[in-house]
């Protein structure tokens, strides 16, 4: 377990000491942050080779329970666990803080908010490792929490910024609303199970009623849609894109995001013995996936389209759970991270070298940033779903579940499984078609930004070609017998590495099936081409314009800002403002009129007692005795 | 030999405060408050050495009364008389730099000394009338400070917040003592740990819910439970920054002291019975104190304000009686102290340079003016948002905890409406803190302060009296164990569960 402690301690004491050194040391600054993240990352190296070396002969698990806290009734331990799944996601952890830590020094260079900066990256790594090896609700909970919190830091990172205040504050409220779902959850599953423990909530899965499990799981989700910005809580992701662009490119695409699937997958055995909450989870992934893709179709933002696609890919993981894969949702996790750090990265580039977000002020980088052209193209059409970028198996995965479980019997109700096919591969036509108006505009026509455009320096340069490796081969980890099922341990029944392999439910290898696989590859063509077929008759145009009316519904994600603002954010301000009058006009003038008397009281203390602390004092205690001596002799 | 200890731990404040108070003029300030310092340091160490013998003193004192001098600790009383000692023992040393704008800072030492008197004897005594007694001890100080030392821009309001504070107290504890009363003759005695044993024995139903009902209003005007809180938004406005730190950190303890302490265990009939209303009134508190904060102008009603929704928090934790909610309530309780307690230092300090709280006129940018500063607000706004990982959340977890399994004869249902609005009120604290950090800290500095050269971020005094209450919120939050290992056990023995 040592390496454990190593990977949540390293980050959390590069961060104290980021914290107390930074602001008058700003050179030991960097050192301390890359270090704490590469130490980090080394360590989560060892449990993952242990669940490779593990995973062709049996399950790999480990655990400590390092003390107990008393509370009066279920005590809060304090347990740590690693398997093959939390070994898995720690390396992907590892990697995007160790990446977001180097990038950060070229990107910040000279930002005297820096060394702050980098400790809270450094804080974010050691609390998400915490949520990825804790194996108590309560524990994971705080690690769950100061990542929201660190998250709000950054979003707010350029703090005199209007955009980033408001940012960063709709981040932190929308997220906290989920978790006090989420917290509730956590007292129906822990109180119903007799322990906080992970690993004993799922064993006793099970042995709940379904009634309790629907309650908790339900609750649980709702700190699972915020974290993971789905909806009805996805509208802070997009917004958090006023955060410095390593900040949106790894904890808003490949990290933070991503707690919200991996807690579902470590209590997976829960969330299988409550079927309505799988239907529940179909219905939201549904929604969020199709809404967040058509809300991409209209922005004007690079950054915006890519946070949307971000949400719409949460969706296809979310929408993996409910169909009863976890595997086909922590495949397309890994493959999502790898393909999204890359396109911000590439968008980060690009913005660089324009000076703009906006994609109407883009146009014909292809000829001027090769590099960036090319590694884009790759995450593009991963994203998409093109064979054979990783996206596409991992994708294909997600379908081949909602396939079986539509036909076949799986955890939940065929018409949730159904839902999910359909609109997972509708979903899959209008990524294509704003994942090319993307690609379009910016590389292609003449360029529209009118000044000198040159490729980005190395440092920005080779972390995209890096990066562009898994986000092109990541898929075939997945494939046939491949190592992934075995290595996470997971197979759809029985996750985690402690539970032994249950012989009536041997491990599958994700199914990729040949009909899905044909028709989600025509539905992308079809995307294609019909955005490439506006396009011609108009390069220079934006092509979403040809969406005439249906345009500004889309640009304004459904309005579903303003419906919250009239439903939640305008109440809660006139609750407010009438407390504020409750409080002066009817407390206060009882308040007033209490003072006058007071005075009064006090005028004649001071009269009958010249103001004199010692004569106050006296005349208390004289009061109290007399009124005690009154009382005896009343009795 | 321990049995001198307590009363030791009283007579040395008390005596500094003699000393003080009675001193001919020509003492100098800075004797003065080198002399609070000294005493205060004294009480803390003698505090840590009460906390770990945890002796007892029990001798006759008014025999024609009954009345006993009966005083120790436990698990319960231990962590707030370290608070107590140590907040002051903080203000004193913080007074060596930042003297009142008032002036006169020799009576202000020997009042806080005296409130110290008052505030450790009410959390050792372990006899009704004696814990009466310093209950109202703390009164007479703590109107002298905010009407002498407090706000000296507006005389007027600062006198009427101070007789306000004296009169609604004063009110509360007249009724809280015909509880006590009440509680005493029926039952025979007035000693607290044989009434504890007795847990109500004795005491008719009627008789325990009405002593119940008179205790608990004087508690609750001290918490301050809403709607008897108005009394706090204008004393904290007019208090100076020590007053302020005493009166949020230490003063309204005493009262969800009491509710543990004597009204929970030694009526528990009564308890049971009112238990649903005094968690009403806490939820209620607990959303119109975040409501309110939404809508403050003023930094230190502001803090006033989020003490009534955190104080909401601890009563609703009393209201569940079950021993989770209650070492919630003990959680929140100190955490609050130290919380709120930084808060008003940290709003005073701003006070003090700004020459005002009033938030519109603070403007944005104290992030870039007073990075220090700035930094320490948003910290403290975190810890009191109920971050978990820092302190305040522990309390209000455990909490919310008890409303979700409150103890047998409380209405389940009930509980878990009031504990899925008490999460409401979760929500709306993390909006108003955030929000005071974006109008506060975030932004830019306007017109008006950029001039203000003589602007000095947090000196090495305010530091160093500020991060051992910053470390002991990141120590309690990251290691809650240290605080309920100690109550847990005597929780769980008070209220025989």
């Amino acid at each position: 377990m040592t390496p454990v402690y190593v990977a949540v301690l390293a980050p959390f004491l590069a961060a104290v000491a980021g914290f107390f050194t930074g602001g008058r040391r700003p050179r030991t600054a960097v050192p301390v942050a890359v270090s704490g993240a590469a130490v980090a990352l080394l360590a989560v190296l060892w449990p993952a080779a242990q669940a490779v070396t593990a995973g062709a002969t049996g399950r790999y698990g480990d655990s400590a329970h390092l003390a107990s806290v008393p509370t009066g009734t279920l005590p809060i331990g304090v347990d740590l666990r690693v398997d093959g799944l939390a070994a898995l996601v720690a390396v992907a952890v590892g990697v995007v803080a160790l990446a977001v830590q180097v990038y950060s020094v070229a990107y910040l260079k000279g930002d005297p908010r820096y060394s702050s900066y980098a400790a809270f990256v450094s804080l974010f790594t050691a609390a998400m490792m915490l949520v990825v090896f804790a194996d108590d609700l309560l524990v994971l909970l705080v690690g769950w929490e100061v990542m929201g919190v660190c998250s709000y830091f950054l979003i707010g990172h350029h703090w005199e910024q209007p955009d980033a205040q408001r940012s960063a504050v709709k981040a932190f409220v929308v997220t906290r609303l989920g978790d006090v779902g989420f917290l509730f959850g956590i007292f129906t599953l822990g109180v119903a199970a007799g322990s906080f423990r992970i690993s004993h909530a799922v064993g006793e899965a099970g042995r709940l009623s379904e009634h309790t499990v629907t309650v908790a799981t339900l609750l649980l989700l709702c700190g699972v849609v915020g974290k993971s910005a789905q909806f009805p809580l996805h509208v802070w992701l997009p917004d958090a894109m006023a955060g410095p662009t390593p900040i949106s490119a790894l904890i808003h695409a490949a990290t933070m995001v991503a707690a919200g699937i991996y807690l579902v997958a470590r209590l997976y055995p829960v969330f299988l013995a409550a079927p309505v909450t799988l239907a529940v989870m179909a219905v939201i992934a549904c929604v969020t996936m199709l809404g967040a893709a058509l809300a991409a179709l209209a922005q004007d933002d690079i950054k915006r389209v890519l946070a949307y696609s971000t949400v719409s890919q949460l969706a296809y993981m979310l929408a993996a759970l409910a169909v009863g894969s976890a595997t086909a949702a922590v495949f397309h996790l890994l493959t999502h991270a790898a393909f999204k750090a890359l396109l911000f990265l590439a968008a980060g580039s690009v913005i660089h070298a324009v000076g703009t977000n906006l994609l109407r002020d883009m146009g014909g980088l292809r000829k001027a940033m090769p590099v960036t052209f090319a590694t884009m193209t790759v995450g593009l059409a991963a994203l998409t779903g093109l064979p054979p970028f990783s996206g596409y198996f991992s994708k294909e995965a997600v379908l081949g579940a909602a396939e079986e479980a539509a036909l076949h019997e799986g955890p939940v109700a065929s018409w949730a499984a159904w839902l999910v096919l359909v609109v997972g591969l509708l979903t899959i036509a209008v990524t294509a078609a704003y994942v090319t108006r993307l690609w379009l505009m910016t590389f292609f026509d003449a360029p529209r930004s009118g000044i000198a455009v040159h490729e980005s320096s190395p440092a920005m340069r080779w972390p995209l070609v890096v990066l562009a490796v898994p986000a092109a081969l990541l898929g075939f980890a997945g494939l046939g017998h491949g190592w992934l099922p075995h290595w996470l341990s997971l197979d759809e029944r029985v996750p985690g590495g402690i539970t032994p392999l249950d012989p009536a439910f041997p491990a599958r290898p994700l199914h990729i099936g040949a009909v899905t696989s044909v028709l989600s590859i025509v539905l992308a063509l079809g995307g294609f081409a019909a955005v490439l077929a506006v396009w011609r008759r108009a390069p220079s145009r934006d092509p979403s314009l040809r969406l005439q009316r249906l345009r500004p519904a889309l640009e304004e994600a459904f309005w579903v800002d303003d419906l919250y603002d009239r439903l939640f954010v305008r109440p809660v301000r006139l609750a407010a403002r009438s407390v504020r009058w409750t409080d002066d006009g009817v407390i206060g003038a009882a308040v007033a009129g209490s003072g006058t008397e007071a005075t009064r009281v006090a005028g004649l203390l001071r009269r009958a007692q010249a103001g004199n602390v010692q004569t106050y004092l006296t005349g208390l205690l004289a009061g109290v005795v007399l009124l005690a001596v009154g009382v005896v002799t009343l009795t | 030999m321990t049995g001198a200890l307590i009363p030791l731990l009283l007579g040395i404040p008390l005596a500094g405060s003699v000393a003080l108070l009675l001193a001919p003029p020509r003492l100098g300030d800075r004797v003065a408050v080198r002399l609070g310092v000294v005493t205060t340091g004294v009480t803390a160490l003698l505090a840590c050495w009460v906390v770990a013998v945890e002796p007892s003193t029990d001798v006759a004192w008014v025999p024609s009364l009954g009345l006993r001098l009966h005083l120790g600790v436990d698990g319960i009383s231990s962590p707030l008389v370290l608070l107590t000692a140590g907040l002051t023992l903080l203000c004193t040393v913080y007074s060596l730099k930042v003297l009142p704008e008032a002036g006169r800072p020799r009576g202000l030492i020997g009042l806080l000394l005296l409130l110290e008197v008052g505030m450790l004897g009410t959390f050792v005594a372990l006899d009704l009338l004696l814990f009466f007694v310093f209950f109202e001890v703390v009164l007479v100080p703590m109107w002298f400070v905010i009407a002498q030392w407090g706000d000296t821009s507006d005389a007027v309001a600062r006198v009427r917040a101070a007789n306000t504070f004296i009169l609604y107290t004063l009110l509360g504890s007249a009724v809280m003592l015909l509880g006590i009363l009440l509680v005493g003759f029926k039952a025979g005695t007035f000693d607290i740990e044989a009434l504890t044993e007795r847990g109500g024995g004795g005491l008719s139903h009627g008789v325990q819910v009405l002593a119940f009902a008179a205790l608990a209003l004087g508690f609750a005007v001290k918490t301050p439970m809403w709607p008897l809180h108005s009394w706090l938004p204008d004393a904290h406005t007019a208090a100076p920054t020590v007053g302020s730190v005493l009166l949020a950190g230490v003063l309204l303890k005493m009262g969800t002291y009491g509710l543990i302490r004597i009204a929970v265990p030694l009526v528990p009939d009564g308890a049971r019975t009112l238990a649903p209303w005094l968690g009403a009134f806490a939820v209620v508190g607990i959303l119109y104190g975040a409501l309110a904060c939404l809508v403050q102008r003023d930094l230190k009603r502001l803090i006033a304000f989020s003490s009534v929704g955190h104080m909401g928090f601890v009563l609703l934790g009393i209201a569940t009686l079950t021993p989770v909610g209650l070492n919630g309530a003990l959680f929140a309780n100190v955490a609050h102290g130290l919380i709120t307690g930084l808060l008003f230092f940290l709003a005073g300090a701003i006070k003090d340079r700004h020459h005002t709280a009033l938030l519109d006129e603070l403007g944005g940018g104290l992030y870039e003016r007073l990075p220090r500063l700035g930094g320490l607000l948003a910290f403290a706004a975190i810890a009191s948002l109920g971050l978990p990982g820092l302190a305040g959340f522990w309390g209000e977890m455990l909490t919310l905890l008890g409303a979700f399994d409150p103890a047998a004869g409380l209405d389940r249902g009930y509980y878990l409406v009031l504990m899925a609005l008490a999460g409401i009120g979760v929500v709306l604290t993390t909006t108003y803190l955030v929000v005071l950090l974006r109008r506060v800290a975030q932004g830019t500095t306007s017109e008006r302060w950029r001039e203000a050269v003589l602007m000095r971020d947090a000196t090495p005094l305010e530091l160093a009296v500020w991060s051992p209450v910053v470390l002991l919120v990141v120590t309690l939050g990251l290691w809650p164990a240290l605080l309920l290992d100690v109550t847990e056990p005597v929780v769980r023995r008070m209220i025989g569960a």
